[in-house]
């Protein structure tokens, strides 16, 4: 960034690009080209800048003016008003839900306050696509300085000073990892970088590819260079091929300017990488798998007791495997130094954790906030709680090997520790939100399905325990469950948990386990009285047309996509229960000013009278 | 089909690791994996044939019948669950009369479910050949494959 | 080679390092339930029912665990019957229920298992349910696979290929829909399997069976007579009949291993067609004759036609021996150099 210019940042993260941030680009630049603002603004592509929720976002920098919902019809107005008159175009500004009053600059708004982003320090500033924006930022230099060292164990010390844990969900100290490698013999070793992201809710490596590859690529070479590897692989899912095509341009300009590739930067190290592309499965996520899959093998996790990756890992060579996020630390921990790292963060977790927050919150994004922060203040303060009114019910972490948390557990800060003890887990970063309108048993149900899908198949307990506890959770919330079904779940559960050969099955009843620890009451209601209290399993309720509310408009009964609602213009409506396949169009049709529809469960879902 | 795989061979060395990349070039190639081709790719890599079978089988990505010309994928991931992703599914289906998995009669959608694409603030969210259509009910769904239809012919 | 001294269950047993808990335990004759462990393939250590307690470290699989000098071993404890008593229990309810037509019965490590392990029976019941059937696969004229019975152990993918080097057959798909199958899921029979049986006799369920199995009421321990290997035999015999072929794993040759000739070429034997006495050819007709006018006639058609105009063709069902005689005796006394061997069967 040039001092005097400005520059227009285009956000294009995925769900800006949904939202057609390509074309917002396109179209600001052409409207700045060629006007004499030319060459005093810099139109740029940036990876996502976090506030999703708000997208497509364009920011104005150095004013760090943030603007929301941009379409292609709002360029006018930004180039002529903001960057020709100077003129911030209030309206496409984000505007504070309490006081209604505009807020100009990204820095006010809630929530990016209270986020402290360090990994997530390039994402939304630099342009993905061009190295000499990283190397702007002090990219490169890092490696740089690693290369005129005599050896790694330098590297070994800064790593071991910041406590850094892996990235990926288990939270082992990387530097732990990083010495075993080194130490292993072997004359061939690789570093291997987890991007699997198989979390089905969670998009933070995804965005951190997509916006700041060259810190992946630098801490991929910092670590081949501690541990004595000469070729890496980046492991990511086909699924996102954005992320594919920013890294391999990325790895790209990074052989073309020497920080890739033979003798890099004339220090005589040489290192290169190579992307490798996950062929959908989850359980490749887990490292013995996913070294499999690379060897173009079924990703069949090995079982314990088995030499470590470290010793014996890709090709039966000794491998250092991390996660994105872990590798994209390295670089900013060996700029800043570890023990300022280790300042940031709680005593058994340092520095920032970053989530993809989403679900029933008002803001959903990619944040990054400190290691030690609560719940609540996520939720609450960055999320800005849970929208149209609703009541909290519970928070999900760690994907499907995590566990979902009630109110009560608001406050519990968020580090490895304390969520493992709550009976969650940090995972690699999804955070879910759901408000009183969930049903935690079909929630359970939909891990479950989940697991049971993405299971490799080859043990016992997880190949067919988790389909028995999934047929069990489809029986309950069908309202086809038996007494007993609780204690039977558990006891399945806490067995497929102790007795699964990899992670994927170990942790696969975590979240039947927690949602019967934390909301019984939900199971028992579906058990006993064939109700679901959040009026959500399908089987278990019904829709009525409150006749003191219906006006017969008839919007309901043209929704319907089974003709089960009859009634007359400007006369009561009526649902043909037998007919009704719960698909709550109606719902949905009937105006908000009347909601005439109204959803039960309990006796009434059974088709009775009402008592 | 043979020059089309050969054309994808010669980049190649020939080693079994590259079976993922060679299967997944092929199903570029062709839309989805002929068992001819896969048992000239056991012979090309000189691994078993029922090898190659049982990655390709393995993966959720490669498949053993051609795709439709459109494929629509509605994201099942946790934060589309909570906003309904179910409902948006069932009324997919029903609007093309498939269910997930499959292809219509006409050949023209194939039906797939993902796990998040990203895009968790416009939940639910469905694409059709990468595009991304958020902030779905059923209602919406429907009116996606109507208006979908038209502009599509 | 170092030796480790541990406790199975208070008992005390030595190995030598490099051995498993579960290897050691069998030497020692004390029973671990497991499925997927044989000690002729590498252990892989699915099906988690091998699980016991060594003090120190918790649940461990003990047939991939090495023995360590001072280690306590217990096959029994809370944890352990947690874990493999559901094991068994998913395994009865994912499995088809008529053991009595089953041709493992009595025989089967399922239900070795389930004897020793025993279920909870209401929490069996309640996992029990309809389950979609496969459809069997009687396609090899030797050896059916009904995957209703299958229980993923592995072996007998392990067999073919650590073994065989075959790889007929391999897992395929995933979860709950993982399925052992040859290429494109085709039968047995258009796969390039070999029906060697070596995966059917290790399969320790019913899963694969050979399509005839009348149990025999005694076994011959011989030498299979269909090739020079000379591979170890025991031939079961029930009413004078040969009813069934298996290796025998105690020859040091063949140490159990068996072709298809061997483990399913028995039945000419029985065959009505087989030939018993030498036959004559005169006027057009195969006449019986004794075995000395035979030979004479053999020795004085030989003595007819010495040198180039004599050819022999040797047979790879004789001994290395034997065929050494055969071109000795074309060379020396035939007094020509036209030999051939069949070299297949
Ligand atoms: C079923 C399963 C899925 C996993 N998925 C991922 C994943 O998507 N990304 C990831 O980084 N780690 C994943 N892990 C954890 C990895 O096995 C491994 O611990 C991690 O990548 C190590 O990196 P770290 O030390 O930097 O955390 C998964 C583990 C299991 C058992
Ligand atoms: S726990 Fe599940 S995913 Fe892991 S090895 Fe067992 S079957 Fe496969
Ligand atoms: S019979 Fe032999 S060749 Fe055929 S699948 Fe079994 S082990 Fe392999
Ligand atoms: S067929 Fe038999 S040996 Fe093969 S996996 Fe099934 S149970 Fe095991
Ligand atoms: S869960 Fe659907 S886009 Fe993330
Ligand atoms: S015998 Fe050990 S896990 Fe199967």
């Amino acid at each position: 960034m040039k001092k005097d210019t400005r520059s227009l940042l285009v956000c294009q993260g995925s769900m800006c690009i949904s939202g057609k941030s390509r074309a917002i680009q396109e179209a600001l630049e052409k409207k700045v080209a060629g006007t004499q603002m030319d060459g005093d603004v810099e139109v740029k592509l940036i990876g996502c800048h976090g506030f999703c929720q708000q997208g497509p976002l364009v920011i104005v920098e150095p004013e760090a003016t943030c603007y929301t919902g941009v379409t292609v019809e709002d360029v006018d107005d930004i180039v002529q008003s903001d960057l020709r008159d100077g003129q911030v175009v209030e309206r496409l500004l984000f505007h504070d839900p309490e006081t209604g009053s505009p807020i100009a600059s990204y820095h006010d708004i809630p929530f990016y306050g209270a986020q402290t982003k360090l990994l997530l320090r390039h994402c939304g500033l630099i342009n993905p696509e061009d190295i000499d924006d990283y190397l702007g930022v002090g990219g490169y230099e890092a490696l740089g300085s690693v290369l005129e060292r005599p050896d790694g164990r330098e590297v070994l010390a800064e790593l071991k000073a910041s406590q850094l844990r892996g990235r990926g969900g288990g939270g082992f100290p990387a530097w732990r990892k990083w010495e075993a490698c080194l130490d292993a013999d072997g004359d061939e070793k690789f570093v291997v970088c987890n991007a699997d992201e198989g979390d089905p809710g969670a998009f933070m490596d995804r965005s951190i590819l997509e916006g700041d590859p060259h810190a992946v690529l630098e801490g991929m070479s910092i670590a081949g260079f501690t541990v004595g590897a000469r070729k890496g692989y980046i492991y990511v899912r086909a699924e996102y091929p954005l992320a594919v095509e920013r890294l391999r341009v990325a790895i790209d300009q990074a052989r073309r300017r020497g920080y890739l590739g033979s003798d890099i930067l004339g220090s005589g190290f040489s290192f290169d990488v190579e992307v490798f592309l996950g062929a959908g499965a989850f359980v490749c996520g887990e490292s013995t798998a996913l070294t499999l899959s690379i060897e173009g093998k079924r990703g069949l996790p090995k079982a314990a007791p088995r030499p470590r990756t470290t010793e014996v890992g890709l090709f039966d060579k000794p491998t250092l495997l991390n996660n994105v996020k872990t590798f994209a630390f390295v670089p900013l921990i060996l700029a800043q130094g570890g023990e300022w790292f280790a300042r940031i963060g709680t005593e058994g977790s340092k520095g920032t954790a970053t989530f993809a927050l989403s679900g029933h919150v008002v803001n959903c994004g990619l944040i990054e906030v400190p290691m030690g922060i609560t719940l609540r203040k996520i939720i609450y303060e960055i999320g800005g709680g849970v929208p149209e009114g609703k009541a909290f019910k519970a928070v999900q972490t760690g994907g499907p090997s995590g566990g979902c948390l009630p109110e009560s557990f608001l406050d519990t800060p968020v580090d490895y520790d304390s969520l493992l003890q709550a009976g969650s887990m940090m995972g690699s970063g999804g955070m879910v939100v759901m408000n009183e309108d969930t049903c935690m048993v079909d929630v359970a149900r939909y891990f479950l399905q989940f697991t049971e899908r993405e299971s490799c198949g080859q043990c016992v307990h997880c190949r067919l325990g988790t389909k028995q506890m999934l047929t069990i959770l489809e029986e309950i919330t069908r309202g086809e469950g038996k007494p007993g079904d609780v204690e039977f779940l558990v006891q399945i559960g806490e067995a497929v948990n102790a007795g699964s050969l990899c992670g994927l099955g170990q942790s696969a009843a975590n979240p039947v386990l927690t949602t019967i620890r934390y909301f019984l009451d939900e199971y028992e209601a579906h058990i006993v009285e064939g109700r679901c209290p959040a009026r959500s399993c399908k089987a278990l309720i019904s829709f009525q047309i409150l006749p003191d509310k219906c006006i017969g408009c008839m919007l309901c009964a043209k929704a319907c996509p089974v003709d089960a609602i009859a009634g007359e213009r400007k006369s009561v409506h009526v649902i043909d229960q037998g007919k009704c396949i719960r698909c709550g169009m109606c719902e949905e049709a009937c105006p908000s000013r009347y909601s005439a529809v109204e959803r039960t469960s309990g006796s009434l879902a059974e088709g009775g009278e009402e008592a | 089909m043979k020059e089309r795989l050969e054309q994808v061979f010669s980049a190649h060395a020939g080693t079994s690791a590259e079976l993922i990349p060679i299967l997944q070039q092929v199903q570029e190639e062709f839309g989805y994996l002929p068992e001819e081709a896969m048992e000239s790719i056991a012979r090309f890599l000189r691994v078993p044939a029922s090898r190659v079978y049982a990655v390709a089988s393995f993966y959720a990505q490669f498949r053993f019948s051609p795709m439709g010309r459109h494929k629509v994928s509605v994201c099942t991931g946790t934060a589309c669950h909570v906003k309904g992703a179910d409902r948006v599914l069932d009324g997919v289906e029903r609007v093309l009369g498939v269910s997930e998995g499959e292809t219509t009669e006409d050949g023209e959608y194939t039906l797939e479910t993902v796990a998040c694409i990203g895009c968790c603030g416009l939940a639910p969210v469905l694409t059709i050949d990468d595009e991304a259509h958020g902030r779905l009910t059923p209602q919406g769904a429907d009116r996606l494959f109507a208006k979908g239809e038209d502009s599509r012919q | 080679m170092r030796v480790h001294d541990l406790t199975i269950d208070g008992v005390a047993v030595s190995a030598p390092e490099g051995t498993t808990v579960l290897d050691a335990a069998r030497k020692k004759g004390i029973y671990i339930p497991h499925l997927c462990d044989r000690p002729d393939l590498k252990p892989v250590g699915v099906c988690r029912m091998c699980t016991v307690e060594v003090e120190g470290k918790g649940l461990v699989i003990s047939c991939k665990t090495p023995v360590r000098d001072g280690m306590v071993v217990r096959t029994e404890s809370e944890g352990v019957s947690k874990v493999r008593q559901v094991a068994l229990e998913l395994l009865i309810a994912d499995h088809d229920s008529d053991c009595l037509t089953c041709a493992k019965d009595t025989n089967c490590s399922l239900q070795r298992v389930a004897r020793h392990v025993g279920v909870d029976s209401p929490r069996l019941a309640r996992i029990r349910r309809e389950r979609d059937r496969r459809p069997l696969d009687t396609s090899n004229p030797f050896f059916d696979f009904d995957p209703n019975r299958c229980i993923l152990c592995g072996i007998c993918v392990r067999t073919c290929d650590e073994l065989q080097n075959i790889n007929a057959i391999d897992y395929t798909f995933r979860g709950t829909k993982t399925l052992i199958a040859g290429f494109g899921n085709r039968p047995r029979i258009e796969t390039n399997c070999e029906s060697c049986g070596e995966c059917v006799v290790r399969c320790p369920v019913g899963a694969l069976v050979p399509k005839d199995s009348r149990q025999p009421s005694k076994l011959v321990r011989t030498i299979c007579s269909f090739c020079g290997c000379g591979c170890g035999m025991l031939l079961g015999v029930r009413d004078g009949e040969i009813v069934s072929a298996a290796g025998d794993f105690k020859n040091p040759a063949s140490r159990g291993r068996l072709c298809v000739k061997g483990r399913y070429g028995y039945r000419y034997v029985n065959s009505p067609e087989r030939l018993t006495t030498p036959l004559v050819k005169r006027d057009g007709e195969f006449i019986p004759v004794g075995w000395d006018e035979a030979l004479d006639l053999v020795a004085e058609k030989f003595s007819e036609s010495m040198g180039d105009s004599f050819a022999t063709i040797a047979s790879a069902k004789c001994t290395n021996e034997e065929n050494y005689v055969v071109q000795k005796f074309t060379r020396v006394v035939m007094g020509t150099n036209n030999i051939d061997h069949c070299a297949r069967l």
